[in-house]
């Protein structure tokens, strides 16, 4: 692929046809083009093109629980999955469920074959239906696969999961995993008592600022050879397992508890290479003005809203959604401005073990067929 | 948080993030100096306004007329456990400090919108804009998103009635502004 050169003022770069991507130093991440921070993928391939390519190191991504829970706690296994796959550390902390029994519920990773064979018949089912007229003028894209490259292949940057298999238990041990159960924690120590804050948090963040200094994700170990992320992943921080009231009380006895948290783990992440992903019940918190603080005080944060016992559920115009997702938050890291799809109507399904997020207004149209081709 | 102070030639900055990481993870304070984000645990700014005092002390013989104190952003000092009050005390000394004493300029970043919830946020934001002599409001248009007008800014100095406003679009390292009807998707 040889570019013109000087004419017409190109530059003379050439791409040495058949060479990959230089491989960064650290699995499983690409620096972004845009701030030239490196990123790692969500485990959603359709999630990083929303959220402008991936999370990038030393952000944090909150998740605004739907309804009950079910498609938050997808994404929340997707991050961690992602992170087994690319070989990265994981941190995982609940106060609802003990994180080894998450760890053991994580889907598996789509390998090629039975990646293709899943869009073969994706492709099947979408030719049969009531398309075969409209792919008459189409038909030019009748015959390209549905995405645009299998992930496995040539970039090791998002994978795909079927979510009605499960990880094998020797590729999920495979990497270190450090987890942190509210209720088996000691009691807290007294230096925690001057922080001002919720006892489960403040142990919380302890536990974070331990494991980071001493793995050595901060740097502060010369001697480690081999550098890696951390990803972080907590669970409905804010419910009342938590020990915070602000899920169930409109004037909470601590409302600055949980900003306190959010702006001292920020702190945390920003110096050293992990990312966080952290999911809020926010449907339950009470007190609005504490969720907009939540809000600015994430780098991202992604809303979903689910259909489940709305009447969206028999809507016509979502009957192949099963939720919608608002993106509330993006960061500009470096830069003024920031990478976003100019799609600001964006819906998710689970559908045949693969769950997508693409916009959803055309939905009906004839360009809306040649758009779900080559969504992702 | 970060807190910039252009004062005697130099550029003195505070960031919120690392002085408060220091300050609960870090070793034991010494009790003469106490750090500037101490209102995490003591809900009191007045170390924080210590720090804008003591950077601002003339050294030397020669005093710097004109410091300037950027401070981004305060709605953040809300959500770690500052009232309101202590907020505005804040900000008040500041302007004592800064513009009374040594004709210098105080610019301030708050959050804010129209249907917000935050009463106490809200409550610091109306008092700012009754205290300030210019007041820059950035908003999305009422329209929704556009891919050439980002938003736009409304300009108002406190002593005239005069609101002038102006779009804007923002690229990767800088900003321009435009008249409204003036943007490039409408020429």
């Amino acid at each position: 692929m040889a570019a013109a050169g000087g004419e017409r003022g190109r530059t003379s770069f050439q791409r040495r046809p058949g060479a990959g991507p230089r491989p960064s130093a650290l699995p499983g991440t690409r620096p972004s083009l845009r701030h030239g921070q490196l990123l790692l993928s969500s485990g959603l391939p359709s999630l990083d093109c929303v959220l402008g390519g991936g999370i990038a190191v030393g952000t944090l991504l909150l998740i605004e629980e739907d309804k009950y829970g079910l498609y938050s706690n997808l994404l929340f296994k997707y991050f961690l999955t992602e992170g087994i796959v690319c070989g990265h550390d994981l941190f995982v902390a609940s106060a609802k469920e003990h994180p080894d029994n998450i760890l053991k519920e994580l889907p598996a990773p789509l390998l090629d074959d039975t990646y293709r064979k899943e869009l073969g018949d994706e492709a099947a089912v979408v030719n049969s239906e009531d398309f075969q007229d409209s792919m008459k003028i189409a038909w030019r894209y009748q015959n390209l696969p549905k995405m645009e490259t299998s992930p496995t292949t040539y970039t090791k940057f998002g994978h795909y999961y079927d979510i009605s298999k499960k990880m094998p238990p020797e590729l999920c041990q495979s990497v270190k995993r450090h987890s942190f159960y509210l209720h088996e924690e000691l009691s807290f120590e007294p230096k925690m008592k001057a922080w001002n804050m919720n006892s489960g948090y403040a142990r919380l963040l302890q536990s974070i600022q331990r494991i980071i200094s001493q793995e050595g994700f901060d740097g502060s170990d010369p001697q480690k050879k081999q550098r890696n992320v951390l990803r972080i992943g907590i669970q409905s921080l804010g419910s009342i397992l938590w020990g915070d009231d602000v899920c169930c009380s409109d004037t909470p006895e601590d409302p600055h508890s949980l900003t306190k948290f959010l702006y001292v783990l920020r702190g945390l992440l920003r110096k050293s290479l992990s990312a966080c992903i952290i999911t809020v019940p926010s449907h339950l918190v009470q007190n609005k003005a504490i969720m907009e603080r939540v809000t600015n005080l994430s780098d991202m944060v992604v809303g979903l809203e689910s259909f489940i016992g709305s009447e969206r559920e028999t809507n016509p115009l979502y009957k192949d959604y099963h939720g919608l997702v608002h993106v509330r938050q993006i960061p500009r890291l470096n830069s003024l401005i920031c990478d976003v799809s100019d799609t600001k109507d964006l819906a998710f399904r689970l559908k045949r073990k693969l769950f997508t997020i693409e916009g959803h207004l055309e939905s009906s149209t004839l360009l809306s067929t040649i758009k779900v081709i080559f969504s992702f | 948080m970060k807190i910039w102070l252009l004062t005697h030639g130099q550029l003195v900055f505070l960031e919120g993030l690392k002085s408060c990481l220091d300050l609960l993870f870090g070793e034991e304070q010494q009790p003469g100096q106490p750090s500037p984000l101490q209102f995490v645990s003591s809900c009191d700014l007045r170390a924080l306004f210590d720090f804008v005092r003591l950077s601002l002390a003339p050294c030397g013989s020669a005093s710097w007329k004109g410091p300037v104190l950027l401070v981004d952003d305060l709605s953040v000092l809300l959500s770690l456990g500052a009232t309101p009050v202590a907020v505005l005390d804040f900000i008040h000394y500041c302007r004592v400090s800064v513009c009374c004493q040594l004709q210098g300029n105080v610019v301030v970043l708050v959050h804010s919108s129209e249907d917000s919830e935050d009463e106490e946020n809200e409550l610091v934001v109306n008092s700012l804009c009754h205290h300030s002599d210019l007041i820059l409001w950035a908003q999305g248009l009422a329209t929704g998103f556009c891919k050439d007008v980002h938003g736009q800014v409304r300009h108002s100095p406190a002593e005239q009635d005069l609101v002038q406003i102006y779009q804007y679009k923002i690229q990767d390292r800088n900003v321009t502004f435009f008249a409204p009807g003036l943007s490039a998707a409408v020429l």
